[in-house]
């Protein structure tokens, strides 16, 4: 068959809601944006970790404890799911990893923001998780089977990483004057960060023409972020706090929230690896994947042994 | 990087006794009893599961989706497995 025929019969099932599974034919490039695109989310959830990491030691109480140990393992299993996702495809764990270890690799810049005080496991929960959850849910509808369905998984279990950071955000906002300031900073910090994750706006932005003809993806990055912003502003009120920014406000005309511009220098200068902690980070990943290389190496080396022995046995 | 991957095994969960084993997902795992015990921390976190079956992917045999037409095409023309293909009146109920 030619490429040509290939691909418009790819195209066809595309359109018709059919999914592709990982031995079905596809174009290159729907196979190499999907790398990208999976592995990249892959590598967020894992150096997602580390800033809320940083505090479990350190939670107020062992209910906050226990909450936030169980949300930074569900990251590590989300990790786990996408990159499952990507080895479908074809590239193998270890160069994803290197990939990343290396610089090569991209991850969601949100994570390259320190986390200095506990209020901001209430933002990130709130605020991060949220805006993750807004671009999640629609990519469980992904026209890639293994990708859709990593993605469901991951959804059921983002709900509650959410509502853990919402209550933090609560007590804080309803506790003493200082907990209360607390929380509003946290916030002030957040906020912006937080809409820059869903990447640069439509006009700006490289691969969305592609990626929603492929159904890789379903809305525009101005789209989520308007979604975010109209879903996270109520939600701001409850809790008493004040979104840092004098251009927000309701357009009736419209039917959403108004907002001000985003600072795209501070996205670019943190995207190209000069934010407040993306060395941080990086050194953290790095050293965690070679002080693991012994502990690897002898799991396997036990391993075989055992499977030798069991070979002895039998004969 | 260390010198040997480790292999990959495909992950079976049964929900809750009484339905089948279903795909969950995969995961490395240096042996089959690793490969369990990781499966157990990251399928089934929240009761998932009550049974885990692991097997290595490579022992996995696939039908290959390219003649996917001409393997499945045996079955096409025959309408006559299915109930509705018999022709019974109206008054006969529950049958
Ligand atoms: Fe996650
Ligand atoms: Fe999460």
């Amino acid at each position: 068959m030619k490429t040509t025929h290939l691909e418009d019969n790819f195209q066809q099932k595309i359109d018709a809601e059919e999914r592709i599974e990982p031995k079905d034919w596809m174009p290159e490039t729907y196979r190499k944006t999907l790398i990208r695109q999976i592995s990249q989310h892959a590598h967020s959830e894992i150096v997602g970790m580390l800033p809320e990491g940083n505090w479990i030691t350190r939670a107020p109480t062992l209910r906050r404890k226990a909450a936030l140990l169980a949300k930074v393992q569900d990251e590590a299993g989300h990790g786990l799911y996408l990159y499952s996702a990507a080895e479908t495809l074809g590239v193998s764990r270890d160069t994803l990893l290197d990939e990343l270890h290396t610089g090569k690799a991209k991850y969601s810049s949100i994570f390259n923001y320190p986390t200095i005080s506990w209020a901001d496991m209430g933002a990130i929960g709130w605020l991060v998780d949220g805006a993750a959850i807004m671009n999640q849910v629609p990519l469980c509808r992904a026209s890639y089977g293994p990708y859709a369905r990593a993605m469901v998984r991951i959804c059921k279990e983002e709900s509650f990483h959410q509502r853990q950071g919402f209550e933090i955000m609560l007590t804080l906002s309803k506790g003493t004057p200082v907990q209360k300031a607390m929380a509003q900073d946290a916030l002030n910090r957040w906020w912006w960060p937080s809409l820059m994750m869903f990447g640069p706006n439509d006009a700006e932005s490289q691969h969305t023409e592609q990626s929603v003809r492929w159904k890789i993806k379903r809305f525009t990055n101005d789209e989520l972020r308007q979604k975010f912003v109209d879903a996270t502003v109520p939600q701001a009120e409850i809790l008493g706090i004040r979104i840092p920014d004098p251009d927000l406000k309701w357009n009736e005309e419209r039917g959403h929230y108004d907002f001000g511009a985003i600072n795209w220098d501070e996205f670019w200068q943190v995207v190209k690896g000069n934010g407040p902690c993306n060395q941080e980070r990086m050194e953290a990943r790095v050293k965690a994947h070679e002080e693991g290389e012994w502990v690897r190496e002898a799991a396997m080396a036990y391993a075989s042994k055992q499977s030798q022995k069991l070979k002895e046995q039998v004969a | 990087m260390s010198a040997e991957e480790w292999p990959l095994f495909e992950v079976f969960i049964r929900s809750k006794s009484g339905l089948h084993h279903k795909h969950a997902g995969s995961l490395h795992a240096a042996d089959a009893t690793m490969a369990l015990e990781n499966a157990r921390d990251v399928y089934t976190r929240r009761q998932e599961g009550v049974s885990i079956w692991v097997v290595e992917s490579r022992h996995i045999s696939a039908s290959d989706p390219a003649d996917s037409d001409a393997f499945f095409e045996p079955a096409k023309d025959k309408i006559y497995r299915h109930p509705t293909f018999y022709d019974l009146p109206d008054e006969l109920k529950h049958m």
